[in-house]
C-alpha cells in the first residue's frame, strides 16, 4: 500500500509540476509580446526636450530677443556627503544667504536622494568661475546651464515685444511642453501673438529609469526644431530715438509707418519697462509699481490708448465734405468764433474768430467754425463712413495682443448703445473730433497713411506672416485703392502742407526746413474736461498749467513726409500734455526727419540682407556666449 | 524473537564510517550542489554583478550546511528515531517562545534572537513535525492506523504548531506544515474518506469562524485571496513578476540583463522573487532546466523512500521529499501568479541562512534514510527491528 500511495503522490506531484511548466510556457512564449511591451514601458521614460525659442530681429536683423545662457547651480543629496557643509563653503564663495540655505535643505529632505536641487538661479559668468575652481571642496554641487529670454534692448521694444513668463494653470492647453517645469511662452506683445511659431517643437529623449525614477542612461535623443527667427519691421534706430524722444514726457506715444506697405518702424510708448524682468518671474513689488503708476508703463498707448483725436479728425470731415459734394475747397465759411445751434452756441478756439475761410485756411488755421458748417450739411453718418474709410472706428488689425478700436459714432450706434436720439450739437462736436468720437495713435497714423498713398494701408509689425506652419512673405503685396477721388485726397495733403509750411500754419514753428524733407501735418488739441459756460464767463478758460495733469489736454500730431512724395506717416499723442502745436508738433517733426536721415545713411534692406544676418545669429550668438561662458 | 541489546561494535547493522560516506548519495549531492550554485549565480547578477551582499555569504552558509548535510547523512538514522519527539518538542516550546516575546520582523513574528543567531523555530519544526509524525506512524501497525481515536494524537501534532505559525502570521508556513503532515498520514495508511471527513469539516468551520474575525483580519485574508485589490502590495509584486517573466521570452534577457530585476522593478528579487529573475534572464529555457532539476531531486526522493525497508524512513524521506516539493510549487505557482502571494522561498535557491540550513539538514536526514535503508526498526523504536 506504501508504493501505491507513494507513486500516486509522486504522480500528483509530477501534474503540478508540468503544469508550472505549462504556465511557464504561457507567460513566456505565448504571452511574452505584451510583457515585453509592459517592461519597456516600465523601464523607458520619454523626456521632452523644450526648443530655443525663436529670435525676433529688428528689420536689419539686429537681435531684439535672444537666448541666452543661463547658468544655475544644483545640489545631489547623495553624492554630497554633508549637504549643510557643502552649502556653508558655497556660502563663502558665493552669497547664498540663510535663507536659501534653509530652502535648499528643506527641498534637499523632501525629495529622493539623487534628484538635484536648484541652490541658485542666474549665475553670473564670474560665479560660475569661482565655483569651478572651488569644485574639489564641493561634493555633490552640479553646475547646470540652461537657457533664457533676454532682451538687450531693455526697455526700448518693451511694448511691442512683450515678454515671457512661466505658464499659468489657465494657459495649459494639452500640449506637453507647457508642462515642463521652467518653460516659458509668450505673454505680451510679439511674443505672445507670434508663440506657436517661436515655440518650435519639443525634441524627445528616452532614458531608462529604475523603479524609483532614477535615470539610469539615456538610450535615444531627438532633437526638436527650434522656433521660427521672427524678423520685425521696427528700425532699431528710429525705435530707440523715438522712445528717447518720447522720454521727456510724462505719458506719450508715437508711431511710425511706411505708407506703402503698412511696415511700422517704429511705435513707442512711454512710459515703458524692462521685459527682461518678467522672465524669472516678477517680483511683487515691481509689479504693483507697474500696475499702480499712474502713466500705466505695462500698456502700449500707440494701440490701447484711445484718444478724442481733436482736430486731427477735420481731414476726415474735409474729405468727407469733398466726397459728399456739399463743398468745394474753394468754398468760404464765415467764423465770427462761434456758432449758435438752437439755444447752444459752440465755440471756435479762437475768440475772435478766422473771418472767412476756406478749406486750405481751415485746415492751416485749424478753424472750428468751417467744420461744424461742413458737418452740419453732411450729418454724422456719413462723416463716420468716411472716418471708417480712413481706418478710424475699427481694429487696424497689425500683429499685436489687445488693440482696441476706438469709436466713430453714428446715429444708430447711439440709439443702440445709449437708447437716445442723435442731437444735432453732437454732430458739430464730433467734427473738431471731440464728444464721442476716439481713435488710437496707431489709428492716426493710419488715416494719414492713406490719406497720403490713396491706398487702404494696414499697419503690421514683421516682415513676413509668421504661422506655426511656416512664414510666407508678405513682400509685392498691394494694398486696394481707397475708393476716394485722387484729386480731393491731394486737395487734404494740400490743407496739411499749409500746416507746416505756411507762415501762421499751426505748426509752422516746428517745419522740417531741409530741401525733398518737409513734412505736412496737422495739430490737434483734444479737451478732456467739459468746459461750463460759468468758466468761460468768470476765469475765462483756464490754461493748462492751471489744471492739474490729468485734466489737461491731449497735445496731438499726425504728420507724413516728404510733401512730395510721401513715405512716412507719423502720429504722436502726448497725453495730457498740452497743445499739439507746442508739444505733440516738435516731436512729430523730430521723428520724421530722423526716419528720412537714417533712410538715406543707410541702404535699403533686401530680402537676402535679412535672411543672412538671421542665418548668422545663432552661430553668432553661440559664440558670445562661450566667450562669456 | 527476544529482543538484546547490541553494543555498537556488535550490531550487525553496523556499517564503518567509511563505508556510510561511499553509500551517500552523491549524485544527489551534486545535483544539490547544482541547484545552490545556480542560487549563488542569481545573487551574484541580483547584487549588480557583486558578491557582495548576498552571494558570499549565501555561499559561506552552504559550506557550513552542506557540512552538517553530510554529518546528519552517515549518523545512524536510529539517533534520529530516537530525536523525534524530543526536537519535535523543542520545536513547539520555542514556537510558543516566539509567541511570547519574539522579534517583529517583515511585520510578522517569526524569530528568536539568540545574540548570534536569528533562529526560526517554524523551520526546526517543519523538520521536527516530520520526524514525529514518521515515529508515530512507525509505531502503529496497519490496523491501529484505521483507528480514530489513534488519529488524534498526530493530528494535534499537526495542529498546534499550525495555529502556532498562523499565529504570527505565517500563512506559507502552516501550509507547509499542513500540507506535509498530510501527506505522511496518507502514506501510513489512513483511509481516503477521513481526509475527505477533515477536508469537509475545515470548509464548514470557515464561514462560522469568519464571523469571529475582526475587520482587519478579514481584509487581510480578503487580499491573500485577490492581490489585484491591493495593486500597490501584493497586487504589485505579482504584476511586475509577470512582467519580469513574460517578457524573458524563450531564451531570456541575458545574464545580469533582466530589466525589471536590475532597475528595481521587481522587488524581492533575492529572496522569494529569485525565480522570476532568473527567468527574466534566462527565458523559458533557464526556468524548465532549473525546474528539472528540481524534478530529478524529487525523483530520487521517492526513489530513496521507495527503497528503504523500515517504516520510519521512508515516511521521513516522502515527508521531506513532499515538504521539499512544496517549497518549489508554492514559490514558483505565486511568482507565476497562479496562487496568492505567500511568503515561501525558492529551496537552495533564494537567499537567506535559516531556509538553507532548514533544507540541508533535511536532505542529511534524506541521506541517512538512504544509508540505512535496509537497517530493520522495532515499532517501539529499538534497535533490534527483527520481528
Amino acid at each position: 500500500m506504501f508504493t501505491r500511495r507513494a507513486l500516486m503522490l509522486g504522480a500528483g506531484q509530477g501534474v503540478l509540476l508540468t503544469g508550472l511548466a505549462a504556465r511557464m510556457y504561457y507567460l513566456q512564449v505565448m504571452e511574452s509580446d505584451r510583457y515585453r511591451v509592459l517592461a519597456d514601458e516600465n523601464r523607458i521614460s520619454h523626456r521632452l526636450l523644450p526648443p530655443p525659442r525663436g529670435l525676433i530681429t529688428d528689420r536689419f536683423g539686429a537681435p531684439v530677443a535672444v537666448n541666452r545662457q543661463n547658468y544655475h547651480i544644483m545640489i545631489v543629496r547623495e553624492q554630497a556627503q554633508d549637504v549643510r557643509r557643502t552649502l556653508e563653503i558655497l556660502d563663502q564663495i558665493i552669497e547664498l544667504g540663510p535663507d536659501t540655505i534653509e530652502r535648499v535643505e528643506r527641498d534637499v529632505a523632501r525629495r529622493r536622494s539623487f534628484v538635484p536641487v536648484t541652490v541658485r538661479d542666474n549665475l553670473t559668468w564670474e560665479e560660475v568661475a569661482r565655483v569651478g575652481v572651488n569644485a574639489p571642496d564641493l561634493p555633490g554641487l552640479i553646475i547646470d546651464a540652461g537657457r533664457s529670454r533676454d532682451y538687450p534692448e531693455g526697455p526700448h521694444l518693451a511694448h511691442t515685444l512683450g515678454y515671457v513668463a512661466a505658464v499659468s494653470e489657465k494657459e495649459l492647453t494639452g500640449d506637453p511642453l507647457l508642462e515642463l517645469p521652467g518653460f516659458r511662452i509668450g505673454k505680451n506683445g510679439i511674443e505672445k501673438i507670434y508663440d506657436l511659431a517661436l515655440r518650435g517643437s519639443a525634441g524627445t529623449s528616452q532614458v531608462e529609469v529604475n523603479a524609483l525614477g532614477r535615470v539610469i542612461r539615456e538610450l535615444d535623443r531627438e532633437e526638436g526644431d527650434s522656433g521660427s527667427t521672427v524678423v520685425m519691421t521696427l528700425d532699431l534706430e528710429l525705435q530707440r530715438y523715438a522712445n528717447q524722444r518720447l522720454s521727456r514726457k510724462e505719458s506719450a506715444s508715437a508711431v511710425v509707418m511706411d505708407i506703402h506697405n503698412g511696415e511700422v518702424l517704429a511705435m513707442a510708448s512711454h512710459p515703458t519697462y524692462d521685459p527682461n524682468a518678467f522672465t524669472n518671474g516678477i517680483s511683487h513689488k515691481l509689479w504693483n509699481s507697474l500696475v499702480n503708476n499712474e502713466y500705466s508703463p505695462l500698456s502700449n498707448k500707440a494701440i490701447t490708448g484711445t484718444y478724442a483725436p481733436g482736430s486731427t479728425f477735420k481731414m476726415c470731415v474735409a474729405l468727407a465734405g469733398l466726397e459728399a459734394g456739399v463743398v468745394t475747397a474753394n468754398q468760404r465759411f464765415f467764423c465770427p468764433g462761434h456758432l449758435d445751434l438752437g439755444n447752444a452756441r459752440f465755440h471756435c478756439w479762437k475768440r475772435g474768430g478766422h473771418g472767412w475761410v476756406d478749406m486750405h485756411d481751415s485746415m492751416k488755421h485749424s478753424c472750428d467754425v468751417y467744420y461744424y458748417e461742413i458737418s452740419q450739411k453732411i450729418g454724422i453718418d456719413r462723416i463716420a463712413a468716411m472716418a471708417n474709410k480712413l481706418g478710424l472706428g475699427e481694429l487696424t488689425g497689425i500683429d499685436l495682443p489687445n488693440e482696441r478700436s476706438g469709436l466713430i459714432p453714428t446715429k444708430d450706434w447711439k440709439e443702440i448703445q445709449l437708447g437716445k436720439r442723435w442731437q444735432g450739437g453732437e454732430t458739430l462736436i464730433s467734427s473738431i473730433g471731440q464728444g464721442y468720437v476716439l481713435a488710437t495713435p496707431l489709428q492716426l497714423a493710419t488715416m494719414v497713411a492713406r490719406i497720403a498713398s490713396g491706398k487702404a494701408v494696414k499697419p503690421h509689425l514683421t516682415r513676413d506672416h509668421v504661422t506655426p506652419e511656416g512664414i510666407t512673405s508678405r513682400q509685392n503685396e498691394e494694398f486696394p485703392e481707397l475708393q476716394v477721388n485722387r484729386a480731393n485726397l491731394a486737395r487734404i495733403r494740400d490743407g496739411m502742407n499749409g500746416v507746416t509750411n505756411e507762415l501762421r500754419g499751426t505748426a509752422h514753428r516746428s517745419r522740417i526746413d531741409i530741401k525733398g524733407m518737409e513734412m505736412a501735418g496737422k495739430t490737434g488739441t483734444s479737451q478732456v474736461r467739459r468746459i461750463t459756460m460759468r468758466e468761460r464767463q468768470t476765469t475765462g478758460v483756464l490754461d493748462n498749467d492751471e489744471l492739474p495733469w490729468k485734466y489737461r489736454d491731449h497735445a496731438l500730431f499726425v504728420a507724413f513726409a516728404p510733401v512730395d512724395n510721401p513715405r512716412y506717416a507719423c502720429a504722436v499723442v502726448v497725453d495730457h500734455g498740452g497743445s499739439g502745436s507746442g508739444i505733440a508738433a516738435p516731436i512729430a517733426r523730430d521723428i520724421l526727419l530722423k526716419a528720412q536721415e537714417l533712410k538715406s545713411a543707410r541702404p535699403g534692406i533686401s530680402a537676402a540682407n535679412i535672411a543672412s544676418t538671421a542665418e548668422l545669429l545663432h552661430p553668432a550668438l553661440r559664440d558670445r556666449d562661450e566667450e562669456e561662458g | 524473537m527476544a529482543s538484546r541489546r547490541y553494543r555498537i561494535g556488535e550490531d550487525p547493522d553496523y556499517v564503518p564510517i567509511g563505508r556510510r560516506l561511499l553509500m551517500l548519495n552523491w549524485t544527489l549531492v551534486m545535483l544539490i550542489a547544482a541547484l545552490a550554485g545556480i542560487g549563488f549565480a542569481m545573487l551574484y547578477s541580483a547584487a549588480n554583478g557583486s558578491f557582495e551582499p548576498w552571494a558570499e555569504r549565501q555561499m559561506m552558509r552552504f559550506a557550513v550546511g552542506a557540512a552538517l548535510m553530510i554529518v546528519i547523512a552517515v549518523t545512524d538514522i536510529r539517533v534520529w528515531l530516537k530525536l523525534a519527539y524530543f526536537s519535535y518538542f523543542v520545536a513547539l516550546i520555542l514556537l510558543i517562545g516566539v509567541e511570547i516575546k519574539g522579534d517583529i520582523g517583515m511585520g510578522a513574528q517569526r524569530w528568536i534572537n539568540l545574540g548570534f543567531f536569528q533562529l526560526q523555530p517554524s523551520e526546526l519544526m517543519k523538520i521536527s513535525l516530520v520526524l514525529a509524525l514518521a515515529r508515530y506512524f512507525h509505531g502503529l501497525t496497519v490496523e491501529e492506523t484505521g483507528r480514530i481515536p489513534l488519529l488524534v494524537p498526530p493530528l494535534l501534532m499537526v495542529l498546534a504548531p499550525a495555529a502556532l505559525v498562523l499565529r504570527q502570521p505565517d500563512l506559507g508556513t502552516a501550509l507547509l506544515l499542513m500540507a506535509g503532515g498530510g501527506v505522511i498520514f496518507w502514506l501510513a495508511g489512513v483511509r481516503v474518506w477521513k481526509f475527505a471527513l477533515i477536508l469537509g469539516a475545515a470548509l464548514a468551520i470557515i464561514p462560522i469562524g469568519w464571523q469571529f474575525l475582526r475587520d482587519y483580519q478579514k481584509n487581510r485574508v480578503l487580499t491573500f485571496l485577490n492581490p489585484e485589490n491591493d495593486p500597490l502590495g501584493a497586487g504589485y509584486h505579482i504584476t511586475q513578476s509577470k512582467i519580469a517573466l513574460g517578457s524573458g521570452g524563450l531564451f531570456g534577457k541575458g545574464y545580469m540583463l533582466g530589466s525589471q530585476s536590475h532597475l528595481n522593478f521587481l522587488p524581492e528579487k533575492q529572496t522569494d522573487f529569485i525565480f522570476t529573475m532568473l527567468g527574466e534572464e534566462f527565458g523559458l529555457v533557464g526556468g524548465l532546466a532549473l525546474l528539472l532539476l528540481y524534478t530529478m531531486v524529487i525523483m530520487y526522493g521517492y526513489v530513496i523512500a521507495l527503497r528503504c525497508r523500515n517504516q520510519f524512513g521512508r515516511l521521513v524521506a516522502i515527508g521531506i521529499t513532499s515538504t521539499f516539493f512544496l517549497y518549489v510549487f508554492i514559490n514558483i505557482a505565486m511568482v507565476m501568479g497562479l496562487i496568492p502571494v505567500v511568503g515561501v522561498p525558492l529551496p537552495l535557491v533564494s537567499y537567506g541562512g535559516t531556509v538553507m540550513m532548514t533544507i540541508l539538514v533535511s536532505f542529511g536526514l534524506l541521506m541517512s534514510v538512504s544509508i540505512h535503508r535496509d537497517i530493520r526498526i522495532s515499532r517501539q523504536g529499538n534497535d533490534d527491528g527483527r520481528q
